[in-house]
């Protein structure tokens, strides 16, 4: 807080500095109320065909692998510790610590995109893809799904209607998510480069706080996520 | 009495207006100031207003006569669904909000600016870009689906239905933007004393227009998206030929388009409570009730989406419900209409351009309203669906309410952000036409469509072609209202008189400032100790 230029007052049309940060907490709450909004579309088409095809989700969703899907979950709660832990530091004006709990949720945020980035290129490999696309349609290598599930459920599989309306779903709703994902890893790395410059204390920690809430809720969306899709059955 | 006492040293030097506080290109471009934002804004609205509208001229210049006259019929789908998307999502969904509100929302609470400036800025350019690529998709293959885009012909149709609608997705983040500044804003940029219940009735209406606008415009988002993973990558959602289902579009769509009619018709009530109660020299009537009404229809507002889909195979339960709930809106658009017209009783009534509009406002938007009502009964809508009883109870609404309410706040507050005056004679003309040329275009088509004249069709029967023809003549009279209207306020522009800072007499925060405002609004901060529409001297309410 030595230089002076870092020191931020607060921007020149808000009265006091504490307008101004519950001006933009209230901004970023109502922001929020949008993101989830923009998903309730996907979870309304995911609950009037789960009504409408039970038994085809019940059936399709296992081509998920639910163990992936609770590392990730783990991973995701884990990651919503450290940025809560971020905020506090920020608050305490401990920039080393502000610094250390962001780089780790950006960290986690990372690995959850790998390990989604190793399911989904196993469905590219099985062909158990929505629709059909420009890189591929649902076209499952029925013999590798047997070695895989057994013949029962291949046989099961081959019996329900339209069974890539699920995995179009699952698509859908996973990927709009990962795209939040790489935003909030975004958002975090801008607020991790303003902390290491020093620009966070006591007196001006908004951002991180704005930052924080956002990734809660890309946390909180896939909280919803992993049991809807993963453990239907 | 609302206080206000320019902190300047020396009384009766002023500071540079907003238009004057800094030049060139840049300071345009990269400005934060609202009133420069909704000045830009003003003026791609009035672009895409015009462009609409030669579309709606050419569409009703080929209904001129049965069979050809003057385009092909694939051509004749391409210009309404053009004329529809460009008008709702370029055109009145901005138009109050994101040009007046923008410039007069601030200064009537006493802010400097609206609570996020950059963002303002943003939603600014996130609406030129959609707008761009409206435009992208006019000239690569155009739309042909209707501005509803249903499914499944929009999923199949070879037009760029696609680019449309990732259009329409992007300038729906400027709207979300807009609404999200309008609500941190109004909670937290008021001045002191600035209570509530001391906002002017326009704030109010921006107000519930922004909280449908939060609440609304991320469905539509997500709707859009999916008709685009739907035609890129054939996920089966909505296409019966995968197993999906059209109707649950429509219900999505509506769960937005629906209370989207709000967003557009709330602003248009704002501007006109605070036109009727300058005009009648009268506080408002009913301040209270027409806030709170304001609220109230952006609550039920949601609840009744169902409405567009009688004959869509949805449940006659739900069909019922949704019929109610339609009718249950009527009662807060009442209370405003009614506190309107009692605000007027006994007041000492001026009338100036407009008031004019106001006026006409009231006329167009009463039967607008009201056959709406008929629309909401099941039983006659099975008859009234998809006719031309639609079209023109639509545009009444959004035409004759939303428009005439934009074009009548646009006078009123031309001369305190431009600070000249426009020509009363020729304002007055414009007017006039417009709204006789209104009544000929929409009036004939509610006769059209109970006497079953279908929407959208190229052709009809000959019995149809005398109301054709009235429609015709009547938009033509309609357009050259709009374009004198234009004409009158450019004009001003170079030869108007100076307008002075009240010229109305009017009792909100904006007209206590000089005209046009200096960069942050006042000289110093006003205190407010009064109602927005109190004309006692010597305080009290």
């Amino acid at each position: 807080m030595s230089n002076p230029a870092r020191t931020y007052h607060h921007a020149h049309h808000f009265p006091t500095a504490h307008d101004e940060s519950e001006a933009a907490k209230l901004g970023m709450w109502v922001f929020l109320a949008t993101e989830i909004l923009l998903f309730s579309g996907l979870f309304m088409a995911y609950a009037s065909y789960r009504y409408t095809h039970p038994e085809m989700f019940k059936t399709v969703h296992q081509l998920l692998d639910w163990k992936l899907g609770a590392v990730n979950t783990m991973v995701l709660i884990f990651s919503s510790l450290t940025m809560a832990l971020s905020v506090r530091s920020a608050q305490l004006s401990k920039q080393g610590q502000t610094v250390g709990y962001l780089a780790i949720t950006l960290l986690c945020g990372a690995a959850f995109l790998v390990v989604k980035y190793f399911e989904y290129s196993h469905k590219f490999h099985l062909g158990t893809l929505p629709g059909s696309g420009p890189l591929g349609h649902w076209n499952p290598d029925y013999a590798a799904l047997t070695v895989e599930h057994g013949a029962d459920f291949v046989a099961k599989l081959k019996s329900v209607d339209s069974p890539y309306i699920f995995i179009g779903i699952y698509f859908l709703m996973t990927g709009l998510h990962g795209l939040h994902v790489i935003i909030g890893m975004l958002a975090i790395t801008w607020v991790l480069v303003r902390s290491m410059r020093g620009d966070f204390s006591s007196k001006y920690f908004f951002p991180v706080e704005c930052v924080g809430l956002y990734w809660h809720l890309v946390d909180l969306i896939w909280i919803y996520l992993f049991p809807l899709l993963y453990l239907v059955g | 009495m609302t206080q206000y006492t320019p902190s300047s040293s020396e009384p009766g030097q002023r500071p540079p207006s907003f238009w004057n506080s800094s030049h060139g290109i840049a300071s345009w471009l990269f400005t934060l100031d609202h009133k420069r934002i909704g000045v830009m804004y003003l003026a791609f609205v009035w672009a895409a207003f015009m462009l609409g509208g030669v579309f709606a001229l050419l569409v009703r210049t080929e209904l001129l006569t049965a069979g050809k006259t003057i385009v092909d019929p694939d051509t004749y789908n391409q210009l309404f669904t053009l004329h529809g998307a460009v008008m709702v999502f370029l055109v009145i969904i901005p138009s109050i909000p994101a040009s007046l509100g923008n410039i007069i929302l601030p200064i009537q609470l006493g802010a400097k600016d609206v609570a996020f400036p950059r963002v303002n800025l943003a939603s600014f350019y996130i609406y030129v870009i959609g707008a761009l690529i409206a435009l992208y998709s006019i000239f690569s293959g155009a739309v042909d689906t209707g501005w509803t885009f249903y499914t499944p012909y929009s999923t199949t149709s070879n037009s760029s239905v696609s680019t449309m609608v990732l259009a329409a997705f992007i300038l729906g983040f400027s709207s979300i933007f807009t609404g999200l500044n309008f609500i941190a804003t109004v909670h937290r940029l008021r001045a002191p004393g600035m209570t509530f219940f001391r906002m002017p009735l326009f704030v109010w209406a921006l107000y519930a227009t922004s909280v449908i606008q939060i609440l609304a415009t991320p469905v539509l988002g997500i709707t859009l998206l999916l008709l685009i993973a739907e035609r890129v990558l054939h996920v089966g959602i909505f296409d019966p030929a995968l197993g999906g289902d059209p109707v649950l579009f429509q219900h999505f769509f509506w769960f937005y388009s629906h209370p989207a009619v709000y967003i557009m018709i709330v602003p248009g009530f704002g501007v006109i409570s605070d036109l009727i109660s300058t005009f009648s020299r009268k506080a408002i009537f009913g301040y209270r009730a027409i806030a709170l009404s304001s609220i109230g229809i952006a609550i039920v507002g949601f609840l009744v989406w169902g409405h567009h889909m009688f004959t869509s195979g949805q449940s006659e339960l739900a069909g019922m419900i949704f019929s109610g709930l339609t009718f249950l809106i009527a009662i807060p658009t009442a209370i405003k209409v009614l506190n309107w017209i009692a605000t007027l009783y006994k007041g000492s009534i001026v009338l100036r351009t407009p008031m004019w509009y106001t006026l006409g406002f009231l006329w167009l938007f009463t039967i607008g309203g009201l056959t709406g009502m008929y629309l909401a009964t099941m039983s006659l809508d099975l008859h009234l669906h998809d006719t031309y009883f639609v079209v023109a109870h639509f545009h009444y609404v959004m035409m004759g309410g939303t428009m005439f309410a934009f074009i009548g706040g646009l006078h009123y507050w031309w001369p305190k952000f431009t600070g000249k005056m426009y020509s009363e004679k020729l304002g007055n003309w414009a007017c006039a036409l417009a709204f006789i040329g209104f009544n000929l275009t929409f009036g004939s088509q509610f006769f059209l469509g109970v006497a079953g004249m279908p929407r959208r069709y190229y052709n009809y029967l000959p019995q149809f072609e005398p109301l054709h023809q009235v429609s015709t003549i009547g938009s033509y009279i309609l357009g050259l209202g709009f374009f004198l209207t234009l004409v009158c306020l450019l004009r001003s522009l170079k030869s108007g008189a100076d307008a002075g800072d009240n010229p109305w007499e009017a009792t909100t925060l904006e007209w206590k400032t000089s005209s046009p405002p200096p960069l942050e609004n006042f000289m110093g901060q006003p205190t407010v100790d009064r109602g927005p529409y109190d004309r006692a001297t010597g305080g009290g309410h």
